[in-house]
């Protein structure tokens, strides 16, 4: 016995595990501050979201004692028929899927209720990892191209289908990975393009943005060198921005009234903040008053008095922020970069290309999900219902990023036997 | 591969300066923007008012005048109602239910979350059967307010009514916010603050449907309701219930006054009101209808109505020759039935004549009195012409509280006119006017306008022989039960007196056997002048001032009843039997008083008044 054990935790790296436990417990203690109600003050209440929290961070801890018992090739070996198997149950959610508020992406079983959707991350990350690791994949080729915008847009798809736009969302993160294994750098400044250009023309009327355009576009052809090349790159490129200002408008136009009224709200075309921009006004509100140090632990008001919505899951954030002022939150946000740069650092040392690519994967999901929740609720990105990694209230989520993450720890450790 | 490591620094550089960003963000939004922590503010905290009881006001006899009723407010939260029956609810409320979504539409437009009013002042039998169901209603609940109640449904005008505060006072007094209530007018207004005692505070916090969760910082801001101070009015509920029943259909003021300290004992307007229609429910259809009423029940007229004071001038006349030294108790003047100096205008009555001075007062003599008048204004050894002399005269007049504001403690109070030189230039030219050109004045006519409370505290000033008390409505405040420290102050007159022995002798004697023998009383000598106060507008205003007993007076009295003819007629009856009211409580003369109180004088005034 004592010796598996030790096997088990050879070669971990502590210090993730460490910030994983850190966060995990932040997040369960501002669950109970944020929803604590007087009567059931125990945080191990069965009854209160803080209470179930603690069996999902229970059960997570299981969940990743068994990933650490499992042997390293293992994942790599099941990337395939997992993410088969994802697409399968996110297809399936469909048709046998239990509708919560519009969306229909949850199986329900009994009080228990599963996401596919949520376990399509790491699926991802695994298939990408897996396919990109290859020995005679080029990311260069246009093959690969392909193949690996079809492996990330197939669940972006059938999760669209399911009306979860916030998790397909996510899926985009995959282009650092891309970009890392040698996608060319234009395509993250394409992305940043279309997403300034889809800004854009949702602010400003398009005929006169596509006018500017065309105006820039002008002026650089009087200065560029008119070689053949880079007049079809300068044209084309004119071409793409006019369809994709023109497909925005379109899309926009043809959006749901409430999708519509989150990004009217987001780009401070509404401000009416009775009705959509009411969330994020209350959200705001929770942060700013804590000041520097907060009010103090449980003596939040606007969380605990409901101003803010989901305030235990969604807007969890807002709970670190009124009760523990800009420290709070300064600490929070400082951890997440912490751990993002050091599954960076855990990448690059992976002698295992699977590995690396995978870790990556980790780092962009957890990177994207941070960057959306506290975005959202700082005013900085739109209401966009995604969780906060270890910290939002709920079990798919805990469970998900536990296994995305501690798989990673897995490969790590793995990687001195893959040496020898 | 290696070319691709380096792009490790470009992901790590894009997580950086994304978690820079949103730590400046943090930073702004924390710790150097204050705005939302006011915004957290008003979220989470309630101000909750807590409303003082008004104080109450008793009479000098410890009759309760005023006290507060309990009233109830059915109060709504918008958010909170749900699923009720609104069928049954209607009809406990007793409103049909085209007006309950009308008034559940103007509530929540106002805020879904707050409370606000949804029916004022609900009647006793529908607060009883609203009560036992109040459970099924969620989202009502019942708040207790106080109305002002008049038990004694007595002095309307004194007493005055309390009312919603204007936005106006609200703008100015920080004290005071929309919807409370502010005494309007009387008692209720001059001693609002004495009355109204201090609003407490109490901050809750509550949670986004407006549930209370608590007290803000366990009540450390709070501060507790201090009760409204009780009054002691100098009213007697007695004689001023008294007094409104022998004006009853009749216009006119009585006002009476105690000389020894100045407290008002009675002061009535006719005709007058139940105080009790301006509270509640009904005060705004009440009111309009007061208002538009011809026989202007609202306006006070023992405090703003100007009147001739008539005859009974002649007394102030009388003591400015004596201290003049230009008439004394002997001085003999003729009356050939008119003042013969200026052919017989004014015109007098038959009485024998040459009259001494007590006896021009008993008998009412108008030759007489234009002769001391003259000889006051005329006086070349002492004043160089009418001017000075006029003036002379004129200080004198208002050192007797006329033509001045005597800053009583009723609101409404008006000065008075005693007209001024300038008023003479102006009329008849600079040097157009001499003592003859004025003479009216000599016996109360003319330009001169007079309140019914100045004609009584004259009276005072006469009774005590110089002084007077500045005369006011309340005689105890709070605990210390003392008046106000301006109060307690003697105002003496520019008579000295030695004078007065003279005039009082002539007032003792007009009762006793001149003009006013229907006020006199048995062991109580009463001191009384009456008065015809001409009034261009319709038939003559009766008029009587009188004080009893003649030793340590109790009583001072102003009577006027509009378009009653001479003093005698109604005025001197309705006098005496004041003074018998007071001082004996019981009445000597039941015909009389039958007859005063049956009595109808129909007004003749052909416009509306501006004699006031």
């Amino acid at each position: 016995m004592r010796k598996t054990e030790e096997g088990i935790f050879r070669n971990i790296d502590w210090v993730t595990v460490i910030m994983y436990l850190i966060l995990v417990a932040m997040g369960w203690i501002n669950i109970y501050a944020s929803v604590y109600n007087e009567e059931h003050q125990l945080i191990t209440d069965l009854t209160q979201k803080y209470g179930k929290q603690m069996i999902w961070i229970g059960t997570s801890l299981a969940l990743a004692l068994v990933i650490l018992i499992v042997d390293g090739n293992f994942y790599a070996a099941v990337a395939w028929p997992l993410w088969i198997f994802v697409l399968i149950s996110l297809v399936a959610v469909l048709f046998l899927g239990t509708e919560v508020s519009g969306s229909k992406s949850w199986f329900r079983f009994g009080e228990f209720g599963v996401q596919p959707a949520e376990f399509a991350k790491f699926a991802t990350a695994m298939v990408i990892a897996k396919y990109l690791s290859q020995l005679d994949i080029k990311m260069t080729d246009n093959r690969t191209k392909i193949i690996s915008a079809m492996l990330i847009g197939l669940p972006i798809l059938l999760i669209l289908l399911e009306n979860e736009t916030g998790v397909a969302l996510v899926f985009f993160a995959f282009i650092l990975v891309l970009y890392r294994e040698g996608l060319s750098g234009n395509f993250l400044l394409l992305g940043v393009i279309v997403v300034i250009l889809f800004i854009l023309s949702l602010l400003i009327d398009k005929i006169i943005l596509i006018v500017a355009l065309a105006v820039i576009s002008g002026v650089l052809f009087l200065f560029m060198r008119k070689t053949r090349q880079n007049i079809i790159l300068l044209s084309s490129l004119f071409i793409l921005s006019s369809v994709v200002i023109y497909s925005v408008d379109y899309a926009y136009n043809n959006l749901q009234s409430h999708q519509k009224k989150r990004i009217d709200v987001f780009l401070g075309k509404e401000s009416d903040i009775k009705k959509a921009g009411y969330n994020v006004n209350q959200s705001l509100i929770a942060i700013g008053s804590g000041g520097l140090t907060g009010k103090g632990f449980l003596n939040g008001t606007q969380t605990k008095y409901d101003f803010v919505p989901e305030q235990s899951t969604d807007f969890i954030f807002c709970t670190v922020g009124e009760e523990w002022g800009f420290v709070g939150t300064a600490v929070v946000v400082v951890m997440f970069l912490l751990l993002l740069l050091r599954i960076l650092f855990i990448a690059e040392r992976q002698r295992s290309p699977f590995s690396r690519i995978y870790a990556y994967g980790v780092a962009s999901i957890i990177f994207f999900h941070l960057m959306v929740n506290v975005g959202m609720t700082i005013g900085l990105a739109p209401v966009i219902g995604i969780p906060l990694p270890f910290f939002s209230y709920g079990g798919s989520s805990l469970w998900s990023f536990t296994i995305l993450l501690f798989i990673l720890i897995k490969l790590d450790a793995y990687r001195l036997e893959i040496l020898r | 591969m290696n070319a691709l490591s380096g792009r490790r620094y470009v992901i790590s550089a894009i997580f950086i300066v994304v978690g820079i960003i949103y730590l400046m963000r943090l930073f702004y939004i924390q710790v150097l923007n204050d705005s939302y922590k006011m915004s957290a503010n008003n979220n989470v905290l309630r101000y909750m008012t807590e409303y003082p009881a008004r104080g109450l006001v008793y009479d000098r006899e410890g009759v309760l005048l005023v006290y507060n009723e309990a009233a109830y407010d059915l109060m709504v939260t918008p958010r909170q109602v749900k699923q009720i029956d609104t069928i049954d609810f209607c009809e406990t409320v007793g409103i049909t239910k085209v007006q309950f979504i009308k008034k559940m539409k103007q509530v929540k437009a106002y805020s879904p979350y707050k409370e606000s009013i949804f029916e004022k002042q609900l009647s006793k039998e529908t607060y009883a059967a609203l009560q036992e169901k109040l459970y099924k209603f969620k989202g009502f609940f019942v708040q207790a307010r106080t109305l002002r109640k008049y038990p004694q449904e007595i002095a309307a005008h004194t007493l005055g009514y309390v009312g919603e505060v204007s936005e106006k006072i609200t703008k100015k007094n920080p004290y005071y916010k929309s919807g409370d209530y502010i005494g309007v007018s009387g008692i209720e207004k001059s001693y609002e603050e004495e009355l109204r005692g201090k609003k407490g505070l109490k901050i809750m916090m509550v949670d986004v449907f407006n549930r209370p969760k608590g007290r803000f910082k366990d009540g450390m801001y709070d501060t507790t309701a201090i009760s409204g101070q009780n009054l002691i009015s100098s009213l007697s509920a007695r004689l001023q219930k008294y007094g409104e029943q022998l004006l009853q259909n009749k216009s006119g003021a009585i006002v009476a006054i105690d000389p020894s300290t100045g407290e008002i004992l009675a002061c009535i307007s006719g005709p007058s009101y139940n105080p009790n229609l301006l509270v509640g429910r009904e005060r705004t259809k009440n009111y309009g209808k007061l208002f538009m009423d011809k026989s202007l029940p609202l306006f006070n007229r023992a405090l703003m109505a100007y009147y001739p004071p008539g005859s009974t001038f002649k007394l102030l006349n009388g003591l400015i020759g004596e201290q003049e030294q230009v008439t004394f108790r002997e001085t003999r003047y003729p009356c050939n039935r008119g003042y013969p100096v200026m052919g017989g205008k004014p015109k007098c009555h038959p009485h024998p004549s040459p009259m001494d001075l007590p006896g021009a007062v008993s008998t009412s003599c108008n030759s007489y009195f234009c002769y001391v008048f003259r000889s006051i204004i005329d006086n070349r050894k002492k004043y160089p012409n009418v001017v000075v002399g006029y003036n002379a005269w004129r200080d004198y007049v208002l050192s007797f509280g006329v033509g001045v504001k005597i800053h009583t403690d009723l609101p409404q109070e008006l000065p008075g006119n005693v007209p001024t030189q300038k008023y003479y230039d102006k009329y008849f030219g600079k040097n157009g006017w001499k003592s003859s050109t004025i003479v009216s004045l000599s016996i109360g006519q003319g330009e001169l306008g007079v309140t019914p409370l100045q004609m009584a505290n004259i009276i005072c000033s006469i009774a005590n022989k110089g002084y007077y008390y500045t005369p006011h409505i309340v005689k105890g405040i709070g605990d210390k039960k003392k008046p106000r420290d301006e109060y307690k102050i003697k105002h003496y007159t520019k008579v000295e007196p030695q004078y007065f022995e003279p005039i009082i002798d002539g007032m003792q004697g007009a009762v006793d056997h001149g003009t006013s023998t229907s006020a006199k009383l048995k062991d109580i000598i009463v001191c009384g002048k009456t008065g015809t106060a001409q009034n261009p507008h319709g038939k003559d205003h009766s008029v009587f001032v009188a004080f009893a007993p003649r030793d340590n007076p109790k009583i001072a009295v102003a009577v006027l009843v509009e378009n009653g003819g001479w003093g005698a007629t109604w005025a001197v009856p309705i006098g005496g039997l004041m003074i018998e009211k007071y001082l004996r409580d019981s009445i000597s003369k039941p015909d009389m008083e039958k007859r005063m109180l049956e009595g109808i004088v129909l007004s003749t005034e052909k416009k509306s008044k501006d004699d006031k």
